[in-house]
């Protein structure tokens, strides 16, 4: 009926469209599910609902006096001077995580308050800071 | 004076550059024979005007003149020289310079390397090549000039933030950019050659050399920064899919299927379109990789420039580029000739085809993972990053069918191969690999469904290219960046699977015990280096029957202020044992973090060797035979 080429062009053009689709479909799936928010302590405090499974970014100022440090742990609160959290970390801080500085804590929350975080960034350098830092300060 | 000079010098290359885009223009439209001998002088006139640009800022760095702006906002009088060089791209404006000067020698070399070819397509590849240097030369001249003045002029610099002061980042940047850049010669190589209608197996011959020596740049630049990541920034892993990471590896994809789809171009005459898209799609990624990484968008952890206008500009500047290839795309659509041969599913020509669908695919990945926050952003205003996870989700499992195309793709013949009879050879490997994985899998616990097809595979694959190199009939530079490959694939996921680390706040004399180790902090030492105050640690990590000591260091800086934390290593042939600390509260906690990763120095290796058969094809002549 048809020939030879037609069906190979054919076979490749639905090849590369179902490819496509498939493409598409796990790219959108795998983004639903590994996206990470990035939210004040304020924004938390308004939350309705807390997703437990959902990872987050939280941003603020690391508040003066709240660093506690055992063996195993740290402990520090992320405050935007309207609302604060509790932080407990086990990991590797970067340099410049000091108290009245700016920070980003990557976890799970437990409840409106707490947080358990397992990344931390902060100020890279003198001048420089993560767009969310800067973000968070400007807010306050 | 050596401000005069450079910002001087850009002036009278950006006057050559014009010049060259209307004389260029008019020749090509006409029906010249011979190339006018004025391109090549104007040519060599711009290309040694800006290298006199560049060089009177090195000098400028290197006797720290600081009437100079960027040299007073980069630079420090105590800085060692090799840093003082270095610190002359290791900042936006002199990086741009930089960019500016790979430009222009190229183009040089490509009029010198391009005698044999048609006279019109010389022509527009200079039409092209001129409207982006005199874009680049614009952008510098206008937005980021690396000659400010500044007076009165300050007795001191404010430093070379101290991250950057690190051997593997100091050329970094330099060959990172010959990479890009050598895109550039790609994209307005098959522009020109759209017009004037010569794509096919002698054009691919020309272009192939520039695609290599671009690729192969590239995948050193990647290398270098990704080193310097593991050394210096202590986080103790080669890639982190941060964005200005993933900005260098886009392009990479898309040079990856170009390099392949260059070689049926070559053979076969056919993939003529498909050619020029992907020319046209890697110097894009190149400049939008620019683009994001100098404009500030992006949220990494390495930002640059953070000034709206420059992003603003090279934005537009892409803008124009992708529209004019576009639109030069469609209306010469018809000037390439239809040879294509019939094609047979069972080919190489198919097997590459493979190839550049899953080179497609991974592209589109990190496009997506990377631009996605970026327009979430714009949309609705929330700020969102997208983590490893989302890479790993969907990268991982479609390895799994690229290396088991990889393995035989390459050894299929052109037009058109046959289904073997049984082949005991490939039997026996897959039943090595099998014991081999069996062997290494029965060690961890640590396993995840997809780890025992992909060690297997990554394992078989191995052999076979080892294989390759006693029995298959392709050029050796293949044979040597498929080895490298594989090689490659399996580190990265035999060192995925068997890292482990720990973490923990320790005093000095406490110990940890950590899997069969014990890792104890002795003590810590401080002294006053150069233009530095170190506190160095020692460690003793306590095998059963062996031990070793670690001595990382914090560093603290005072130009800018700055403290950076210096990881100590042990590296051997089969693992790396990587230690860093970090100073917390002045309660004599120090945060510790020790990282057990087996093959590491096989990643670096490995990528040498992809690089090395890319090289290898450069430079050998009778390569062109295969």
């Amino acid at each position: 009926m048809y020939g030879k080429k037609v069906k190979f062009r054919a076979l490749f053009i639905f090849l590369i469209l179902i490819s496509l689709v498939l493409t598409i479909f796990l790219v959108v799936k795998s983004l639903e599910e590994n996206v990470v928010y990035f939210k004040s302590p304020t924004d938390i405090k308004n939350l309705n609902e807390i997703k437990n499974a959902q990872k987050i970014r939280v941003g603020g100022m690391v508040k003066k006096n709240s660093i506690k440090i055992n063996d195993k742990e740290i402990f520090f609160v992320i405050t935007d001077f309207k609302n604060e959290l509790l932080v407990n970390f086990n990991g590797s801080v970067p340099n410049l995580f000091e108290e009245g500085k700016g920070v980003v804590a990557e976890g799970f929350l437990k409840d409106k308050s707490f947080l358990n975080a397992d990344k931390i960034l902060a100020k890279h350098d003198e001048n420089y800071m993560p767009p969310e830092v800067s973000e968070a300060m400007k807010n306050n | 004076m050596s401000n005069y000079l450079g910002n001087y010098s850009l002036y009278i290359a950006l006057i050559a550059s014009v010049y060259l885009i209307f004389k260029s223009y008019l020749d090509a439209n006409s029906e010249n024979q011979y190339l006018d001998k004025n391109f090549i002088l104007i040519t060599s006139i711009q290309t040694i005007m800006i290298t006199v640009s560049f060089f009177s800022l090195v000098a400028a760095f290197v006797i720290s003149d600081f009437s100079n702006e960027t040299v007073f906002n980069n630079s420090h009088t105590l800085k060692p020289l090799f840093y003082k060089v270095s610190g002359t791209w290791g900042n936006h404006e002199g990086s741009l310079l930089l960019w500016l000067l790979v430009l222009s020698i190229f183009l040089f070399i490509f009029l010198l390397n391009s005698r044999s070819q048609d006279t019109k397509y010389k022509l527009l590849t200079i039409l092209f090549q001129q409207i982006i240097i005199s874009g680049f030369l614009v952008f510098i001249l206008l937005t980021s000039n690396p000659f400010k003045m500044l007076y009165p002029i300050p007795s001191e610099g404010l430093g070379l933030n101290p991250i950057l002061q690190d051997p593997a980042l100091a050329i970094h940047p330099p060959i990172l950019y010959l990479g890009y850049v050598g895109t550039s010669i790609i994209f307005s190589a098959s522009l020109a050659s759209m017009i004037s209608g010569n794509i096919g197996d002698k054009w691919a011959r020309h272009i192939k050399k520039w695609v290599l020596v671009s690729w192969v740049f590239l995948t050193i630049g990647i290398l270098l920064g990704s080193i310097w990541a593991y050394y210096e920034l202590g986080w103790g892993g080669f890639w982190f899919w941060d964005p200005v990471e993933n900005v260098s590896l886009m392009p990479w994809f898309c040079l990856t299927a170009l390099l392949h789809t260059v070689i049926v171009l070559q053979k076969r005459n056919s993939f003529k379109e498909w050619t020029i898209i992907l020319s046209i799609t890697t110097f894009s990624l190149s400049m939008s990789g620019t683009f994001l990484v100098r404009s500030g968008i992006l949220n990494s952890i390495h930002t640059f420039a953070n000034d709206p206008s420059r992003g603003l500009y090279i934005l537009s500047f892409l803008f124009i580029l992708i529209l004019m290839s576009i639109l030069i795309f469609f209306f010469n659509q018809n000037k390439i000739s239809n040879t294509a041969k019939e094609n047979f599913i069972l080919s190489k020509e198919t097997a590459i085809l493979v190839n550049n669908w899953f080179m497609m695919f991974f592209l589109s990945v990190v496009l997506v993972g990377t631009i996605y926050p970026i327009f979430l952003e714009v949309l609705n205003g929330s700020k969102i990053s997208v983590g490893p996870p989302f890479y790993h989700n969907l990268l991982i499992p479609f390895l799994i069918p690229f290396l088991i195309f990889m393995s035989f793709g390459p050894s299929l013949k052109w037009i058109k191969d046959k289904l073997k009879k049984f082949n005991y050879n490939i039997l026996i490997i897959f039943l090595v690999s099998l014991l081999i994985s069996y062997v290494i899998l029965t060690k961890t616990e640590n396993s995840f469904l997809l780890s025992i097809p992909l060690i297997v595979l990554s394992i078989y694959l191995l052999l076979v290219t080892i294989k390759d190199f006693f029995v298959s009939k392709s050029s050796i530079s293949q044979k040597i960046s498929h080895f490298g490959f594989s090689l490659l694939i399996t580190s990265i996921l035999l060192n995925g699977l068997f890292s482990n680390e720990f973490n923990s706040n320790m005093k000095v004399g406490d110990e940890r015990i950590f899997n069969d180790k014990v890792v104890k902090l002795k003590e810590v030492n401080v002294t006053d280096v150069d233009n530095y105050k170190s506190l160095k640690a020692s460690f003793e990590v306590t095998n059963k029957n062996s031990s070793f000591a670690l001595y990382p260091e914090v560093r603290i800086y005072q130009q800018p202020l700055t403290i950076t934390s210096e990881a100590d290593i042990k590296t051997t042939l089969f693992s790396d044992n990587f230690l860093v600390f970090n100073i917390l509260k002045d309660d004599g906690y120090y945060n510790v973090r020790y990282q057990y990763k087996p093959l590491m120095i096989w990643i670096w290796i490995s990528t040498i060797f992809i690089g090395f058969g890319g090289l290898l094809s450069v430079i050998r002549k009778n390569e062109q035979k295969y």
